[in-house]
């Protein structure tokens, strides 16, 4: 056995381990850490396995912004913890869920273990056709252009997310401040983090977006870095959240989208189908569309996390 | 003796020290009484561990950008896990963990 296959093995063994933990974990803050520790171990194991964007991604979503929105759930549910734990379940009920989880996993097994090999793939497809957009980065290739479809309405579903978290708020508070007004200590260590680290942040998160072209990034890793930078303002109390009537903050919510869709309806209008470039000018369209996109990306998730409406928009 | 094997002792070096820090750091982290000295041996893994994990893969990298971008990665560490053991330290001094 190499040192690679030993350390393979060793951190697959580490992920089940923690994975059985956070799923056995008694408290919701117990098991909210182990799975950010989980998240960032599978973003591990995509590099492992060469898939960088995936690893990236899986590292900001997977750890960190989920990991944010259960600690939310787990503060909200504190409360009544105890009334959850003090609860019993009937044994048979327990003994169906056993029974589904087991033939869940069985199933899940069966379907791996038979996939033919070698597995259908399109990747050499893809890969012959890469030079057609003159993008360094393959799988930037994939999401923009070959499967740019899926990428957009991805985006939208997001939108739809924020809409439904929206409508959690209570109507007399419709169109106001999202979320807590957070106050903290302001000569406390999170303000000077929230002051210190988002000029840096903001370069870093650019930076990601803008080598996405050609190597590991891209508008969705970008922008959930900056997502986070404003959040983390947001958390110390140095801004306030924009209320969800907010002229300026709906329109930045639906420019990403907006221009995907005007750039596939002129590949309609231009070209032979929906969504498809000229071209001559796919790495721009391409560009502009990932341009547009991350601040949409970033406002949407940063969105996500503060909240439904919470309270008026003057307070 | 030429330079590459120079190099590649001074990497091995110093790979080593950063790993055995981050032994160190894990070993007190399991082993010490209390919220504050396990912070305490936890940052240790942070600063000096992966500083000489930085440190021996400076050699390797193949130029400048990229040796900028080790020692950023580094340095926002460095902040990071800083400021978040005294927000952790903070807490805990006021009422132990939220649970």
């Amino acid at each position: 056995m190499t040192t690679a296959t030993a350390f393979n093995l060793g951190l697959a063994v580490l992920v089940m381990v923690l994975a059985c933990w956070t799923v056995l974990a008694r408290g919701a803050f117990a098991a909210t850490v182990g799975f950010v520790a989980y998240g960032l171990l599978l973003a591990f194991i995509w590099i492992r396995l060469g898939a960088v964007d995936v690893a990236l991604t899986e590292a900001a979503i997977g750890g960190g912004l989920s990991g944010v929105l259960m600690l939310g759930a787990a503060a909200r549910l504190r409360a009544s913890e105890a009334l959850i734990a003090a609860e019993t379940i009937a044994a048979g009920r327990r003994l169906w869920a056993a029974a589904l989880s087991a033939v869940t996993a069985l199933a899940l097994v069966t379907s791996v273990l038979l996939l033919p090999d070698p597995a259908p793939t399109l990747a050499p497809a893809a890969a012959e056709n890469a030079a057609a957009t003159t993008l360094g980065n393959p799988v930037t290739n994939v999401l923009m252009a070959f499967r740019a479809l899926d990428t957009m309405l991805e985006k939208v579903v997001l939108l739809l997310a924020l809409v439904g978290v929206w409508s959690l708020g209570p109507d007399r508070f419709w169109g106001g401040r999202l979320g807590p007004r957070h106050r903290v200590d302001p000569e406390g260590m999170l303000v000077f983090l929230a002051q210190l680290l988002p000029p840096a942040g903001v370069v870093v998160g650019i930076y990601v977006f803008w080598v996405g072209a050609n190597a590991p990034g891209g508008a969705f890793q970008g922008g959930t870095i900056l997502a986070a930078m404003w959040l983390l303002a947001m958390m110390a109390g140095l801004t306030d959240t924009p209320p969800s009537g907010s002229r300026r903050a709906r329109l930045v919510l639906v420019a990403g989208p907006s221009a995907f869709l005007i750039v596939g309806l002129g590949g309609l209008w231009l070209g032979e189908a929906f969504l498809a470039y000229p071209l001559a000018y796919a790495k721009a369209l391409i560009l502009g569309i990932e341009f547009a996109m991350v601040p949409t990306i970033a406002v949407t998730l940063g969105l996500l996390l503060a909240g439904p409406p919470d309270r008026s928009a003057q307070s | 003796m030429n330079m590459a094997i120079v190099s590649d002792i001074f990497t091995i070096a110093a790979v080593s020290a950063g790993a055995f820090f981050f032994l160190a750091g894990t070993v007190g982290l399991l082993r010490f009484p209390d919220v504050l000295t396990r912070l305490h041996a936890l940052t240790k893994a942070d600063n000096l561990g992966l500083g000489l994990v930085v440190l021996g893969l400076l050699p390797r990298t193949d130029g400048l950008l990229s040796a900028l971008k080790l020692i950023s990665i580094w340095l926002l560490v460095l902040l990071g896990g800083g400021i978040i053991t005294q927000l952790i330290a903070t807490s805990a001094r006021r009422g132990g963990p939220p649970e």
